[in-house]
């Protein structure tokens, strides 16, 4: 499936996957980060339950300490 | 085109959460621009450390932050309304201290404060501009500072450099970003003004 990630497009050979599933492919290795799907914003309890399907427009954000 | 400039942002209100390194520098940079109306919120006092980056001066140290830049703020423009909040964000308060900015500004120390500012107020009010900054450490490195664009959230900052003992917060790195920060809450406030011109 393509997914739009993070304004770029992105190829997966399922045809779904879990938030986690993602995270964990892509490497993304942050703790603090901010997830939304189509728009929506996703929590982290629901990482594992929510499935990005063909399509699906995901934003990963992952934010630093500093300031 | 200054004058119509001063009109537009007279009547704008930004809210700033947190005033370190980014805060601080971000607030005197938007007063400066002109903006009518900051909302500054910090529970922290002025420390010596905070000397090397944030908009604080000597003879503040133990003072409250809020109150500290306030009058900062007021020796160079005295016609500002500035709106010191000495209070401690979370969850339960964020929606009513910035329910009526234009713009919140985050800039927290923290990532999770961070990320709980930003969850909040895309669930409480989707709408609203945000403008983070996230990743501004050490020294160096101008090219891979920049501001991404998703919906109505902007994050500046080099998205990379996390704040540690090897890779401390400096005024340069910290400013620039502070500024980017200013820089973009122009843009999103005065983006009529360049369509009107064009028409």
């Amino acid at each position: 499936m393509k997914i739009t990630l993070n304004n770029r497009e992105e190829s997966f050979d399922n045809d779904t996957i879990t938030v986690a599933d993602l995270l964990k492919e892509k490497n993304f290795t942050f703790k603090m980060l901010v997830i939304k799907i189509n728009g929506k914003l996703i929590k982290k309890e629901f990482y594992s339950s929510t499935l990005i399907n063909e399509n699906d427009n995901v934003l990963v954000l992952h934010l630093i300490s500093g300031g | 085109m200054l004058e119509k400039i001063y009109k537009i942002l007279k009547d704008k209100t930004v809210g700033i959460a947190g005033i370190g390194g980014l805060g601080s520098n971000c607030a005197v940079s938007l007063a400066r621009s002109g903006i009518g109306n900051i909302i500054i919120v910090d529970f922290d006092v002025v420390d010596k450390t905070n000397l090397n980056r944030q908009y604080f001066f000597y003879n503040q140290i133990g003072e409250k932050k809020v109150f500290a830049l306030k009058k900062n703020i007021k020796k160079f423009n005295p016609e500002i309304n500035v709106q010191a909040l000495d209070v401690k964000l979370n969850k339960l308060n964020i929606v009513e201290i910035f329910k009526n900015c234009d713009i919140i500004v985050e800039a927290f120390d923290n990532a999770e404060m961070k990320q709980m500012l930003i969850e909040t107020v895309l669930l409480a009010m989707p709408e609203k501009y945000i403008v983070s900054g996230s990743g501004i450490a050490g020294w160096g490195r101008n090219n891979i500072i920049k501001t991404i664009q998703y919906d109505n959230l902007f994050i500046c900052g080099d998205g990379v450099s996390e704040v540690s003992e090897s890779l401390p917060a400096l005024c340069p790195r910290v400013a620039v970003v502070a500024n980017m920060q200013a820089n973009q809450v122009l843009e999103i406030l005065l983006e009529n003004l360049l369509h009107n011109e064009e028409k």
